[in-house]
C-alpha cells in the first residue's frame, strides 16, 4: 500500500514538472544557428538531397560510426552470452513441421523484401531512408526465412565476413577522407556529382550501403543466435 | 493556448508516453513487461524530441524540389533532431536485444520471469 501511493506520488511529481515543460513550450519560428548553416550550405558542401542523410552520414559522421559500433558490440554480446557447447556438434534438432502457405509465401517474399530493403539503402541520400532502416528491412526478410522455413540456408560464416568487411571499409573511407580531403569521414574524396542523382553525394552512399550490409548482418546474426538457443531444448 | 498546433499534440503524447513509460517500468513485477515499459519510455523521448524540431508550415528536409534548393533555411523543418532519433532508434534497438537476451539468461536459470523472485542482489 505504502508503495502504490509511493509511486502514484512520484508519477505525479513527475507530471507536474513535465506539465510545466509543455506549457512553457514556445514552437520554433526559424532554424537555430547549427541547422542554418546545414540547411544552407549542405547541397554544396555534402551534395545529399536528403539532408538527415548529410547530417547523419558526414556532418555528423563520426557520431554513426560509433552508432555503428554500439550495436556490434551489442552484437557480439548477444553472442557471447548465448554460445552454445554444442553449436559444432551437428546433430541436427528435431524439426517442427511448418505451415505449408507460411513456407510457400516466405519463399515468394523473401527476395522481394531483400530487395526492398536493398533499394532502400542505395536512396539513402535522395529519399527518405538509409543505411539502418535499410539493414532493418533486409534482417526482416531473414527472420521471416527463420521462421517460416525448417533448416534455413543461412551461412554464419559468410555473414561475419559480409558484417567485418563492410566495418572495416567504413573506416578506411573515413581515413582516406584525411588524406584526400578536408578531415576524417569527409565525403568529397571522390567527385560529388550530380545533385539529386543516385550518383551524387561523394562517398555518403558508399557509407550508407556498408552501413546497411552491416545492420542487416548484425540483426540476422542476433536473431540466428536466439533461434538456435530455442533449437537446442 | 491559443491555435493548439501538431508539435504540442505530440509534445504532450510524447510525455504520456514517457509518464507510462516509468510507470510500467516501477510498478510492473514481470520482466517482460518492464522491457516493454522500457520501449515505450524510449519512444516517449524520440517524440519529444522530433516534435521540439518540427517548424510550423515548413516541409521535411529533403531536397527533392528546385524551389527547394534556394533559401533553404526558410522552407524546412531542423534535420537535426531528426538525425539524432535515428541514433538514438538504434541504440534503442540495442540495448532492448541485449536487455531480452539477459532476461532469456534470467529465465534459464531459475525458470522464472517474476522480479520477487531474484532476491540474490537484493541487499
Amino acid at each position: 500500500m505504502l508503495r502504490n501511493s509511493l509511486l502514484i506520488l512520484l508519477i505525479l511529481g513527475l507530471a507536474a514538472i513535465m506539465y510545466n515543460l509543455y506549457a512553457e513550450f514556445t514552437p520554433k519560428e526559424k532554424l537555430g544557428f547549427v541547422a542554418e548553416h546545414y540547411a544552407n550550405n549542405g547541397k554544396d558542401e555534402v551534395g545529399a538531397a536528403n539532408l538527415v542523410t548529410a547530417v547523419v552520414v558526414t556532418y555528423r559522421g563520426l557520431d554513426t560510426l560509433g552508432e555503428v559500433s554500439i550495436l556490434f558490440l551489442t552484437a557480439a554480446i548477444i553472442g557471447f552470452f548465448l554460445k552454445t557447447k554444442s553449436s559444432n556438434n551437428h546433430a541436427l534438432p528435431k524439426v517442427k513441421r511448418y505451415s505449408e502457405i507460411l513456407g510457400t509465401g516466405a519463399k515468394i517474399l523473401v527476395p522481394i523484401i531483400v530487395l526492398l530493403g536493398t533499394y532502400v539503402f542505395i536512396n539513402g541520400h535522395l529519399t527518405p531512408g538509409g543505411g539502418f532502416q535499410g539493414g532493418a528491412i533486409i534482417a526482416s526478410a531473414f527472420v521471416l526465412m527463420l521462421i517460416a522455413l525448417p533448416r534455413p540456408a543461412i551461412n554464419h560464416r559468410v555473414l561475419s565476413i559480409i558484417e567485418s568487411l563492410s566495418g572495416v571499409s567504413f573506416v578506411i573511407i573515413g581515413l582516406l577522407g584525411i588524406v584526400l580531403a578536408g578531415g576524417f569521414l569527409d565525403n568529397q574524396i571522390i567527385g560529388l556529382g550530380t545533385f539529386g542523382t543516385i550518383l551524387s553525394a561523394g562517398t555518403v552512399p558508399i557509407i550508407y550501403i556498408l552501413v546497411g550490409l552491416k545492420v542487416g548482418t548484425e540483426l540476422t546474426g542476433i536473431i540466428r543466435n536466439l533461434k538456435e538457443i530455442q533449437n537446442e531444448e | 493556448m491559443q491555435n493548439i498546433g501538431i508539435e504540442q499534440i505530440s509534445l504532450a503524447v510524447g510525455f504520456i508516453l514517457l509518464l507510462l513509460g516509468i510507470w510500467g517500468m516501477i510498478s510492473q513485477k514481470n520482466i517482460l513487461k518492464i522491457i516493454v515499459s522500457f520501449t515505450i519510455f524510449e519512444t516517449g523521448i524520440n517524440v519529444i524530441l522530433v516534435a521540439i524540431g518540427y517548424i510550423r508550415n515548413k516541409t521535411a528536409p529533403i531536397l527533392d524540389s528546385p524551389e527547394l534548393q534556394t533559401d533553404t533555411a526558410e522552407k524546412i523543418v531542423d534535420p537535426l533532431p531528426q538525425a539524432l532519433v535515428l541514433t538514438s532508434i538504434v541504440i534503442g534497438l540495442g540495448v532492448t536485444a541485449l536487455l531480452l537476451v539477459y532476461a532469456l539468461k534470467m529465465y534459464k536459470q531459475k525458470k522464472t520471469l517474476l522480479i520477487n523472485d531474484y532476491k540474490d542482489t537484493k541487499w
